[in-house]
């Protein structure tokens, strides 16, 4: 449950590096995601027919502030994104460093108060640390969204004992794992510790055929779902045998 | 008669292809027209390159377009494509690799010396080809006025072929405009002697060297229709990205910059279209030299496969 909203697929899909709006199109439909995402720093206002194709996609848009190094930055355009899109959603990211994209904690929070105070449902793309988390929930933010790694770097979830920790720190706030993703494994993981959905791009925009893989993340995203759902079964150290040992035939 | 409307790529091709076939052609030029995008483009004649992103069609179209522009009169180097990545992005190289064909691994400096221990390895699309695209549609010019078409401001006295790029959008709802950066540089201390693209997961850049110094750096693509002058932002990405290639650059005077919108349908396939009594000849996107001369040729044999009965008659 997303700020009220019940979505039927946990996989929410970028729109940016396709090789053209029909591909990305066919992705959209492969993955069955309900929810897409699409920047607006760059393109500003005179990115209209990109936005109608995205729009027509029937998807519910979640706009973001990528490519925004400054609180008044991403308020600005996540403003611009409410006027273009009609939607009080916003994926808010407040980039600390023009190459490693890291987020920036302070400058993030900063922006989540002014935000969530004008109305916005806000889901700050942030880090698996958990003060941090804790401030963002406490300015109002009921969504977060943790990096599985840094973007586009494809590198899954770096950090596991730690997105665990926030899972299990956070039991009641939707948590989405939000870049990094590389593999359709790196998904299902993620769903599978507990996290309520995966977004990512770079690994079905870029792929030798991304309608293929759009489909193979969806599938890895429902499994993992599913496995978590059914309850994994818990780690051993050591072998548990599934037949008893005690009373076996002795063999020669 | 048949109105050619638009003098760019796609309309010199079109008005080219016809009037070879002995179809009489007029080009309209409105005095108040924009300049053609086409006059920001790198004049890169790479398909396998361009069939990173661009499905098998267009790479279909552009194989024969630097036989096309030779025989109309273009000065075309064949000395292929080098494509290198950063070291940190290598991984890029094999990914372009797979996407690709007509390529084989090289040692940058073993092609270009200049490039020599700056890349450890660069892939090498020897049958591609580069030209000034300017020069090639001015000397389109020159052979159609020599054959005696008339270019003129309007109206239109026959059937309508309309090249005009963004400016058919009212009549192509489904067209869209991709914004595009470039620069030119003299850099008379860097020697690249054909086309080198640099693989960057966020700032991919290709360096066209035009002769004598003279480099041309582009292209940013932005999913917008703003037609202003280049941004800062794409000025520090193609310089960065430039850099890169070579430090040369760094004292490179920037001659010019130039921001254009490429045309493109849905699927950035360039194509033919019919619609309300026109014929268009559209949605070039990034390929309008690479592919111009195979749609003007389709459509010219259309045409004139259309005609042929009145002209008998």
């Amino acid at each position: 449950m997303f700020y009220g909203i019940e979505l039927t697929s946990r996989l929410m899909l970028g729109t940016a590096q396709y090789p053209s709006p029909a591909v990305l199109r066919e992705a959209i439909a492969a993955s069955g995601t309900d929810v897409i995402t699409v920047s607006l720093r760059r393109e500003g206002p005179d990115g209209a027919a990109f936005r109608q194709i995205l729009a027509d996609s029937g998807c519910r848009i979640l706009p973001n502030t990528a490519g925004c190094h400054t609180a008044r930055e991403a308020i600005t355009t996540a403003r611009m994104a409410r006027e273009l899109f009609g939607t009080t959603w916003i994926k808010l990211e407040v980039i600390g460093h023009a190459d490693t994209l890291q987020p920036d904690p302070f400058a993030l929070v900063e922006a989540a108060r002014v935000l969530c105070a004008d109305g916005f449902e806000v889901f700050p793309y942030t880090t698996e640390d958990l003060i941090l988390g804790e401030k963002l929930v406490e300015v109002g933010c009921r969504v977060l969204m943790p990096w599985g790694a840094p973007i586009g770097s494809g590198q899954g979830l770096r950090n596991v004992e730690g997105l665990r920790a926030m899972r299990a720190h956070f039991p009641d706030v939707p948590l989405v794992i939000d870049a990094g993703i590389g593999a359709p494994s790196d998904a299902a993981r993620a769903m599978e510790m507990g996290f309520d959905a995966v977004l990512l791009n770079t690994a079905v925009a870029r792929a030798d055929d991304p309608v293929a893989m759009a489909a193979a993340f969806a599938r890895a995203v429902e499994a993992g779902r599913m496995a978590h759902t059914a309850g994994l079964m818990p780690r051993r150290d050591m072998a548990q045998p599934s037949t008893p040992v005690f009373g076996m035939a002795e063999l020669g | 008669m048949i109105s050619v409307l638009g003098a760019g790529v796609a309309g010199f091709c079109a008005a080219t292809a016809l009037a070879e076939r002995g179809l009489p052609v007029e080009v309209i030029e409105p005095e108040d027209a924009p300049d053609p995008a086409s006059r920001l483009a790198g004049g890169m004649l790479a398909p396998f390159c361009e069939g990173e992103t661009a499905p098998e069609t267009v790479v279909q179209m552009g194989l024969g377009a630097a036989d096309w522009w030779e025989a109309h009169g273009a000065d075309v180097t064949r000395r292929g494509t080098l494509v290198v990545a950063p070291a940190r992005d290598a991984a890029e190289l094999g990914r372009f690799a797979r996407a690709t064909r007509g390529h084989d691994w090289a040692d940058p400096g073993d092609l270009e010396p200049d490039l020599a221990g700056r890349f450890a390895r660069g892939l090498f699309f020897s049958s591609e080809a580069h030209m000034d695209p300017r020069a090639a549609l001015a000397r389109l010019r020159d052979r159609l006025v020599a054959r005696g078409v008339r270019f003129h401001p309007g109206p239109a006295a026959g059937r309508i072929v309309d090249c005009t790029g963004m400016a058919a959008a009212a009549h192509l709802p489904d067209l869209r405009a991709v914004r595009g950066e470039m620069l030119a540089l003299y850099a008379p201390d860097v020697a690249i002697t054909r086309t080198v693209r640099l693989l960057h997961p966020r700032f991919p850049c290709y360096i066209v060297p035009r002769g004598g110094g003279h480099y041309m750096v582009g292209a940013t693509m932005v999913e917008s229709a703003r037609p202003g002058p280049v941004t800062a932002r794409a000025v520090m990405e193609l310089l960065s990205a430039a850099y890169a290639v070579h430090p040369g650059f760094a004292e490179a005077e920037v001659t010019e910059t130039g921001a254009g919108l490429r045309p493109a349908f849905a699927d950035n396939i360039p194509a033919i279209r019919r619609t309300g009594g026109r014929i268009h000849l559209n949605g070039m996107y990034r390929h309008g030299f690479l592919a111009a001369p195979a749609l003007a040729e389709a459509l010219a044999e259309e045409l004139q496969q259309e005609l042929a009965p009145c002209v008998s008659s």
